[in-house]
C-alpha cells in the first residue's frame, strides 16, 4: 500500500515510554535448593529489568523456603511482566508486590529496614563527633579501638544513607550494607 | 507396623534397588517413552549401556546432537508426547543449547538427559565438563542437576510433567556418571507434585462471559488463534472449528497455529502477520473486537505496535499469564488452557448468544473485497519453476497422503505458510519463536520415527538445509524415508530480501557460491536425489520423489531473485503492506526508512 509513506516507529518496542518508571519492593517465596537464586538473578539480567537490591535467606528450616526480597524499578507494565515472569519459575511459590499490597492496606510503604556495617577512622575531634552523631542515630558499636569504630545501625535505606554521607567527612573506610528486608503492617502474613 | 509389613516394605525398597543408568530407562519407560534421539559419550555410557539391554525404549542415532534435539522436537510436535533427547557432557550439551532454545520460544515439551562428568570432579575443569544446568538455565522451562541416586527417579517423573504441563517447554535433567554407577530405591512416577507448581488450566468464569458479550456485540469481529491451540490437543482445535461455525467470525492464526482451522474451510483468512495474507492484516487493523486464542502477540504478527488495530476491544486467552498483556494491552484476559476456555465458550455460546451472522454481512463484504486483492498471486512462467508454484503442485499432489510438513527458516518457509494447505493440527512443524536454520531436516526424521507410514517432506532451502545436512545420514540408517524438498535459488533468499529492502541491494555475503551437487550428495548418503529445473517436468518429478521409498533429496531449481511478498515492512502497520504486484525494485528499495533500518 502506501509503504513509503511517513517515519515509523518499530516492529519492535522502541515505542517511548511514557509511563513513568516507581519502585517496588517484591517478596519471593521460594524452594531452597541449588540454583534458585541464578535463576530469579537471571531473570531479571536476561530481561533487562532493574535490581536496585536483593536479599536472601532461608525462613522456613522445615519446608525449605527461602524469602528473597528484590526492590526493582520500572513502569506499571514493566513491574507486572516482572512478577508474572518471577511466577512462572518453577521453585517460585509466591510472588507479593509489597507496595500495592501496603497501597491496599491504607499504608504508604510497607516496613523497610536495612542494616549496615560502616567503619570510620580518625582521631580528636572528628572521632568525637562520629560517635556522637552515631548516639543520635542510634547506632551500635560492634567494635573499636583507640583510632576507630565500626558501628552497627539499622533502620530504613534513607536513614543509612544519610548517616554514611555524615561519616564520609569524618574518616569513612569502608560500608557493608544487606539490602532490604520487608513486610507489611498489620497482622496478617504475606 | 507389623513385622510382616516392615518385611513386605523393604522387600519392596530391595526390587526397587536400581542403579541410576537402570533408572533413568525405568522412568523413560514409565512415562510411556518409546523412542529416544541421541549421542552416545563418555558421560552418558552407563545410560546407553542400559538401552542395550533392553527393546522397550527405541534409540534413534543422530549425526550431531541438535540433530536430536530437533528431531525430538519433530516427534513431538507431530504426536503431542514428549521428545526425549539423550547426549553426553561438555560439546554434548552445548550442541543442545539450539534445539532447547526453540523448544523453549515454540513451547515444544522437550525432555533433554546429559551426562555430566562425576560429581567428585564437578568444578574441576575436567575432560568434557561444562556447567550444564548454568548453560540451559535461561533455555529451559526448568532443569536439574541430580547429585543423589536416591533423587533420581523422583526429579525424571518431575521433568516429565513440568515439560508437558501449563505452557509446555523444554527441560535438562543433568546426571553425573557416578549417580549413574550408584545404587538406589526407585521411585514410581505416582509422586507428590511439588506444591509450588501449579498451572492453571480452568479459566474464569466471569472473564469468559464478559468474553461472550463483547463477541455477541461485535460488528467487525476476528479470531486469531495460534500455537497454544495446537498444544490444547486436537480436541481443543475441534472446538475452534465448532465456535468459528457457530459464530459465523472470519479466522487468521500466526505461522504456529497453521492446521487448527483447516485451510479449506470458508471462514479462513490465511495467516497474519509479517508474511500474511492482505485480508487477514487488513481485518486485523479494522476489527472491532478480537479474540486471540493461545498466540502472544509476538512481533512478527503485530508491526508497529503503536498501530496496532487500533479500534478493536481485546479478549487475549493464554495458559501463560505472562504473555497477556505484554505487549499488547488487552480488555478480557482468560488465563487458562486453551482446550477448557474453548469449551466453555462454545457452551455458553450456544446458550446465550444468538449469532447475528446476517449482521457480520457488511464486514464479510469488506472482507471479500480485501481477499479480491489476491495478496499471494505471483507471476507465473513457463522457463523458471517459481518457487510458490512448486510449494502449490507439492501441495495438490501429496493433500491425498497422510502427510506431514517440516520447513527450514527463510522464504521458502514462508511460501510453505502461505502456500500449502494444512487442514488439520500437528502436520506442520516449523520453527517460529527462534527461526533456527537448520530445524526442518531432523525435526522431518523425528516425525517419521513417530509416523513411519506417513509421507514426511521438508520443504526447505538450499542454504539452511546444509546446516544439519548430515542427519541424512542418521534417516538412511533408520530407514525413515525423509523427502527433502529444495527450494533451491542459491542464495539464502530472506537474507537477501532484506539486504533489498534495506541495504541498497548491497548482497553481502548472501549468494552461495559452491553449493553442494545435491543429488549426488543424496546419493553419497545413500539415499535418492532428483533435480527438477523446468516447471513442465515437476509433476511427474514430484510424483517420483512421493514413490521412492528412500530418503530423497529433491533439488528443486527456482527463480533465483524472487521475493516473498506480501510483507509488512520493518516499522510499519498491518494497512500498510507491501503487496506483490506493487513491489517495484523503486518500492522495495524505499520501503523501509531510516528507523526501520535498525530492526530485524
Amino acid at each position: 500500500m502506501n509503504a513509503q509513506h511517513q517515519p515509523t516507529g518499530s516492529a519492535y518496542f522502541i515505542t517511548q515510554e511514557t509511563e513513568h518508571s516507581e519502585a517496588r519492593t517484591l517478596s519471593v517465596l521460594v524452594d531452597n535448593e541449588p540454583g534458585v537464586l541464578a535463576r530469579v538473578i537471571g531473570l531479571f539480567s536476561g530481561r533487562g529489568y532493574n535490581i536496585d537490591s536483593l536479599t536472601v535467606s532461608e525462613t522456613e528450616h522445615e519446608r525449605h523456603l527461602s524469602r528473597i526480597t528484590i526492590v526493582t524499578r520500572g513502569t506499571p507494565h514493566i513491574l507486572m511482566q516482572i512478577k508474572h515472569q518471577l511466577e512462572r519459575i518453577v521453585p517460585v511459590h509466591r510472588v507479593v508486590d509489597l507496595s500495592v499490597v501496603a497501597k491496599e492496606r491504607g499504608h504508604d510503604r510497607p516496613l523497610e529496614r536495612e542494616l549496615a556495617l560502616v567503619k570510620v577512622s580518625g582521631k580528636g575531634d572528628a572521632r568525637v563527633e562520629a560517635l556522637r552523631l552515631a548516639d543520635a542515630f542510634r547506632a551500635q558499636v560492634i567494635d573499636a579501638n583507640t583510632e576507630h569504630f565500626t558501628f552497627e545501625i539499622t533502620g530504613r535505606v534513607s536513614k543509612i544513607e544519610q548517616f554514611i554521607a555524615i561519616m564520609k567527612p569524618l574518616g569513612l573506610v569502608e560500608v557493608c550494607r544487606t539490602g532490604v528486608a520487608a513486610m507489611n503492617r498489620g497482622p496478617e502474613g504475606m | 507396623m507389623t513385622g510382616q509389613a516392615l518385611e513386605r516394605q523393604s522387600h519392596e525398597a530391595a526390587i526397587n534397588q536400581m542403579t541410576g543408568a537402570e533408572m533413568v530407562v525405568q522412568a523413560l519407560k514409565d512415562n510411556g517413552v518409546e523412542h529416544v534421539f541421541g549421542y552416545p559419550g563418555g558421560a552418558v555410557l552407563p545410560i546407553y549401556d542400559e538401552l542395550f539391554q533392553q527393546e522397550d525404549v527405541q534409540h534413534i542415532l543422530v549425526r550431531h546432537e541438535q540433530g536430536a534435539g530437533h528431531a525430538a522436537e519433530g516427534y513431538a510436535r507431530s504426536t503431542g508426547k514428549a521428545g526425549v533427547m539423550l547426549v553426553t557432557s561438555g560439546p554434548g550439551a552445548t550442541n543442545a543449547v539450539t534445539p532447547l532454545q526453540d523448544a523453549l520460544m515454540d513451547s515444544v515439551p522437550l525432555v533433554c538427559i546429559t551426562g555430566q562428568v562425576p560429581t567428585s570432579l564437578i568444578g574441576s575443569d575436567a575432560f568434557q565438563e561444562c556447567d550444564t544446568v548454568g548453560i540451559t538455565r535461561p533455555c529451559t522451562k526448568h532443569n536439574w542437576l541430580v547429585r543423589d541416586v536416591n533423587e533420581l527417579a523422583r526429579v525424571l517423573h518431575e521433568a516429565f510433567h513440568v515439560a508437558q504441563t501449563g505452557r509446555p517447554g523444554p527441560v535438562v535433567v543433568d546426571i553425573p556418571k557416578d549417580v549413574q554407577f550408584a545404587k538406589g530405591a526407585y521411585t514410581s512416577p505416582q509422586m507428590v507434585p511439588r506444591t509450588s507448581y501449579h498451572p492453571r488450566v480452568q479459566g474464569d468464569q466471569e472473564q469468559i462471559k464478559r468474553a461472550i458479550q463483547l463477541m455477541a456485540g461485535a460488528k467487525k469481529p476476528i479470531i486469531y488463534s495460534g500455537g497454544g491451540v495446537i498444544n490444547a490437543g486436537p480436541e481443543a482445535s475441534h472446538l475452534l472449528r465448532e465456535l468459528v461455525e457457530l459464530t459465523g467470525f472470519p479466522i487468521t492464526s500466526t505461522l504456529m497455529g497453521l492446521g487448527a482451522y483447516p485451510a479449506s474451510g470458508k471462514n479462513w483468512l490465511g495467516m497474519l502477520g509479517m508474511h500474511g495474507t492482505f485480508e487477514a492484516n487488513m481485518a486485523m487493523h479494522d476489527c472491532d473486537v478480537m479474540l486471540c486464542i493461545g498466540a502472544r502477540f509476538d512481533d512478527r504478527i503485530t508491526g508497529r505496535l503503536d498501530a496496532f488495530s487500533p479500534n478493536s476491544r481485546k479478549i487475549h486467552i493464554d495458559i501463560d499469564p505472562s504473555s497477556i498483556n505484554k505487549n499488547v494491552p488487552v480488555e478480557v484476559p482468560i488465563l487458562g488452557d486453551c482446550g477448557r476456555v474453548l469449551e466453555d465458550l462454545v457452551r455458553l455460546w450456544r446458550a446465550s448468544a444468538n449469532a447475528d451472522k446476517a449482521g457480520l454481512q457488511p464486514w464479510w463484504a469488506q472482507i471479500e473485497k480485501w481477499r479480491a486483492r489476491d495478496s499471494l498471486a505471483y507471476k507465473p512462467s513457463d522457463d523458471v519453476i517459481m518457487p510458490q508454484y512448486a510449494v502449490q503442485r507439492l501441495y495438490e499432489l501429496t493433500k491425498e497422503h497422510d502427510v506431514y510438513i517440516t520447513t527450514e527458516v527463510g522464504q521458502h518457509q514462508m511460501w510453505a505458510a502461505q502456500h500449502f494447505g494444512f487442514e488439520a493440527p500437528n502436520r506442520w512443524m516449523t520453527s517460529g519463536g527462534l527461526g533456527t536454520m537448520g530445524y526442518g531436516l531432523p525435526a522431518a526424521l523425528g516425525v517419521q520415527i513417530a509416523h513411519p507410514d506417513a509421507l514426511v517432506i521438508d520443504i526447505a532451502g538450499d542454504a539452511s538445509v546444509l546446516m544439519t545436512m548430515q542427519e541424512m545420514s542418521a534417516a538412511v540408517q533408520h530407514r525413515a524415508p525423509i523427502k527433502i524438498f529444495i527450494l533451491n535459488n542459491q542464495y539464502m533468499g530472506m537474507v537477501r530480501q532484506w539486504q533489498q529492502l534495506l541495504h541498497g541491494n548491497r548482497l553481502s555475503h548472501s549468494y552461495t557460491e559452491a553449493l553442494p551437487d545435491f543429488v549426488k550428495l543424496a546419493e553419497a548418503y545413500g539415499g535418492h536425489g532428483i533435480r527438477c529445473e523446468k516447471p513442465a517436468d515437476l509433476d511427474d518429478a514430484i510424483r517420483e520423489m512421493i514413490e521412492v521409498d528412500l530418503p530423497v533429496i529433491f533439488d528443486c531449481r527456482v527463480a533465483n531473485l524472487a521475493n516473498c511478498f506480501p510483507m509488512i515492512p520493518s516499522g510499519k502497520a498491518h494497512n500498510e503492506m507491501l503487496l506483490p504486484d506493487e513491489a517495484t525494485d523503486e518500492a522495495v528499495a524505499n520501503a523501509i526508512d531510516a528507523k526501520g533500518r535498525s530492526l530485524v
